[in-house]
């Protein structure tokens, strides 16, 4: 068998993975090893993939993801912190034939976004909810979040995290799962190559069930924050994979429709 | 038996150097150069480039979508 130089390999026939044509050429400004950048890809190649590229709008938070607008090729909305569900709302209501997505950290929508991202689940909008879980505050220097482990240090938690102190941490996408509006509740990561596909094929069911109006999908990526964690990106991952999982277990928390609103007008019949 | 090549391009000047992908790679093809780019960043290569078989775990984990990848088979 004759051996096959790398010049011959290297021809434009032969692509079985490049960068997705909705990625901007604009390098993004995340640390190395950010899981943001892995996550904007899989939307990216999720809306390619759907040919919707003229046809969503995304809402950006206020965290490290404020600058999605700078690398995602669609049409975006900039939000006030932790209000990203609520801008949502009004460009779906307006725009009912668009595809929203909303892009949020765990410090925009577990802490001051609490109120909104549960109305809107709880409103039943027929939107995307992405929500990047890492467990500390990384834009404004690794504070400690609402999503931070007991025990876990943070800048503002440096002997670790106290109950007594600082509260339980929070599980967000439990809480969501259980309000009535949700169609699609799950938990993914991206840290194994296998965990991307996993995230992205729920990304795609999440923009299929805002097609089929079937109610509000909710995603959560459980990621690292490498530089507020103070490890290194493969050490951030294994770190994430012990410690992270065991609290944030991986899988479907809800995969149905949003309820039935008949079910609900039984109550004040006479 | 058809054999498998594969063969991956890493933009050297984009690369962060994170290292996700030497440790996605399940045939050990990926390597830090010892070289720095343009940015201050050791670049990702490939240090043992026949053991590719165009799997592209490196390209799916790649946070900055630096890695194109390539395969025939031969």
């Amino acid at each position: 068998m004759a051996d096959i130089d790398i010049k011959d390999i290297i021809k434009e026939e032969n692509i079985v993975y490049k960068k997705s044509s909705i990625l901007l050429d604009k390098v993004m400004h995340y640390c190395p090893g950010c899981s943001h950048g892995v996550t904007h890809k899989l939307i990216a190649e999720v809306i390619e993939e759907m040919g919707i590229q003229d046809q969503t709008i995304g809402v950006s938070p206020v965290g490290c993801s404020v600058f999605a607008y700078n690398y995602l090729n669609v049409d975006f909305q900039e939000a006030a912190h932790g209000r990203a569900p609520a801008v949502a709302t009004a460009i779906k209501r307006l725009l009912p034939d668009k595809y929203v997505f909303t892009y949020q950290g765990d410090g925009d929508l577990a802490s001051i976004g609490a109120a909104e991202i549960l109305h809107a689940c709880n409103r039943g909008e027929h939107i995307v909810c992405i929500f990047v879980n890492n467990a500390i505050y990384g834009m404004t220097g690794g504070q400690m979040a609402p999503t931070t482990l007991v025990g876990m240090k943070t800048a503002t938690t440096p002997y670790g995290r106290d109950v007594d102190r600082n509260g339980y941490p929070m599980k967000i996408t439990e809480l969501i799962a259980q309000l009535p509006g949700t169609c699609y509740v799950t938990r993914q990561s991206v840290e194994t190559a296998a965990a991307v596909r996993k995230t992205k094929k729920a990304i795609r069911k999440a923009f299929e069930n805002q097609r089929d109006k079937k109610g509000t999908s909710f995603i959560e990526v459980v990621s690292t924050c490498n530089s507020g964690w103070k490890v290194d990106p493969v050490k951030a991952n294994k770190w994430m994979e012990d410690h992270m999982f065991k609290f944030y277990p991986l899988g479907d928390l809800k995969d149905s429709t949003r309820d039935n609103p008949a079910d609900y007008e039984q109550y004040i019949k006479d | 038996m058809a054999k498998i090549k594969g063969a991956v391009v890493i933009d050297k000047e984009l690369c962060k150097g994170c290292g996700l992908c030497i440790v996605a790679c399940p045939a050990n093809v990926l390597g830090h150069s010892g070289e720095v780019n343009g940015k201050g960043y050791d670049y990702v290569k490939m240090v043992n480039p026949d053991a590719c078989v165009g799997c592209a775990s490196c390209g799916t984990v790649c946070p900055d979508s630096v890695i194109t990848v390539y395969k025939v088979k031969i």
